[in-house]
């Protein structure tokens, strides 16, 4: 997958938890959750949505190192390519 | 035979909207069976029936608001016949299903026109006609504002200069007034609630900082073996602890009902959820004491899901024993909220933050959260609440015990 499909489900589930996102306003240098109201469930969530799409999994020691939106493409890339 | 009443879902809630009858006369309804779904000012809710019996009529309408404590239905008991009535009738069956009503306000009937036009021909002024087909304008789409309805020359030239996206616009517009409308409507509610407890509920606060490193420690190697699906949120484990802590002070579990306190044995929480158009409900975790924590992890996640799809049932809306707020890691260092009525207590949960921490003559970082308390001084005092706090930071301490 490219990045830019990766950023394309990884957008589609956020939208699925947060619908009133919009979705072009989001920087993906930015923290997330600070541009999005999502509290530990949404982001538990939207990281169940990633792994339910992706078929890839998160172990819950590497939720710190998804803050940006980049970082989450850059993780599941890595991840994709390794799978 | 016996009265189904419109229950009060909530203290807030003085009135409800029906939405849809799930039974029809005839119908045996069970104890515990959704019958109704009506609409509060917050959500849309499935209406449970706490007896038994057979529908003999159902008298609410569907659309119409209607206070607390109206008789909605008469069901007919085991073994009752159904009163015979005078000359003229049977009760009347009403439609049971209602067409799909989507949980916002009912959608108001469309005004009438003036005056109804004969029907088969509308009436169309020549000036009118000979207009709307220079302009290219689709009589059909006018409604007409001259006698009878007719179509006037005035009508055809005010289409014919709104821009095309005008009439596109307005079923946006419309909901988007709908839902402002609602919001408005909650708003008014919550503040309506919170403005009686504060006048009548003297209120008294404590708070405890927590540390949670052990808590934590043990989430994270509970979640290392479980797949991503079954993983615990500390929120869980948060409200295990106040359940189990509630066992030893029963005085913050109950209501305060007719100048006195009512314990109640069950433990059931209400979680304070946040609703994505703004406001909050506060539905239960019904008999959280009981629960495993996954299985507690499990409810709560779909009674999230639930509250913000709109889909919650009258027990959820109505047995909560008290209220837990948990402000999780986007939030404030600390929280001291507003009790809900005819509740006596509300604990409140900050961020779990990283905080310097002093202990046995030294310092070190640990993750820590401030628990509050807010309570009713006509139930219990500050002494019983701080012991309330230290009991729920014992059992922090001890995580493992949470799990079952």
């Amino acid at each position: 997958m490219t990045d830019a499909e990766i950023r394309a489900v990884a957008l589609a589930t956020l939208l699925s938890i947060a619908p009133e996102v919009e979705v072009d306003e989001l920087r993906g240098d930015r923290t997330l959750r600070s541009q999005v109201d999502l509290d530990s469930m949404d982001w538990l969530n939207f990281l169940l949505g990633l792994h339910e799409k992706l078929k890839v999994e998160i172990p819950e020691a590497d939720y710190a190192k998804l803050i940006t939106l980049d970082d989450v493409v850059a993780y599941l890339q890595k991840k994709l390519g390794a799978g | 035979m016996i009265e189904f009443k419109l229950p009060a879902l909530g203290s807030d809630m003085d009135e409800g909207t029906l939405l849809e009858w799930k039974v029809g006369v005839g119908d045996t309804v069970k104890k515990g069976q959704v019958v109704a779904i009506v609409d509060t000012t917050k959500a849309a809710v499935d209406i449970e029936s706490w007896q038994e019996g057979t529908v003999h009529e159902l008298i609410a309408e569907i659309g119409k608001k209607m206070p607390v404590g109206t008789v909605m239905a008469l069901l007919l008991e085991a073994g009752e016949t159904a009163p015979k009535v005078g000359a003229g009738g049977t009760a009347k069956p009403v439609p049971t299903a209602a067409p799909a009503i989507a949980a916002a306000a009912p959608v108001a009937a469309p005004a009438p026109a003036a005056a109804p036009a004969a029907p088969g021909r509308r009436m169309i002024s020549p000036a009118a006609r000979k207009h709307a087909e220079e302009k290219g304008v689709d009589l059909d789409s006018i409604t007409g504002t001259g006698p009878h309805g007719a179509v006037t020359l005035e009508d055809v030239e005010k289409t014919a200069a709104a821009p095309p996206a005008a009439a596109a616009e307005k079923p946006a517009a419309k909901a988007g007034d709908q839902q402002a409308a609602r919001a408005a409507d909650m708003r008014k509610t919550i503040a309506a609630a919170m403005s009686r407890s504060k006048r009548e509920i003297p209120h008294y606060y404590v708070a405890e900082d927590i540390p949670l490193a052990k808590a934590l420690a043990w989430l994270q190697s509970a979640n290392a073996q479980r797949p991503m699906a079954e993983r615990l949120l500390p929120a869980a484990l948060l409200l295990k602890a106040v359940a189990m802590a509630l066992k030893r002070y029963p005085e913050l579990n109950g209501y305060w009902r007719d100048g006195g306190f009512i314990p109640v044995a069950a433990i059931n929480l209400g979680v304070a959820i946040s609703l994505r158009q703004g406001g909050l409900i506060a539905p239960a975790l019904l008999n959280a004491d009981d629960k495993p924590l996954t299985l507690l992890m499990q409810e709560l996640t779909d009674l999230v899901k639930r509250t913000r799809a709109g889909s919650l049932r009258s027990s959820e809306m109505n047995e909560a024993t008290i209220t837990v707020t948990n402000l999780g890691d986007q939030g404030s260092n600390s929280v001291f909220g507003v009790i809900t009525p005819p509740q006596v207590a509300l604990v409140g949960f900050g961020r779990v933050a990283e905080r310097p921490w002093a202990e046995a003559g030294g310092l070190k970082v640990l993750p820590v959260v401030t628990a509050s308390l807010s309570a009713d001084h006509r139930v219990s005092d500050g002494h019983r609440g701080a012991l309330f706090l230290l009991e729920l930071n014992e059992l922090l301490q001890r995580p493992e015990e949470l799990e079952k």
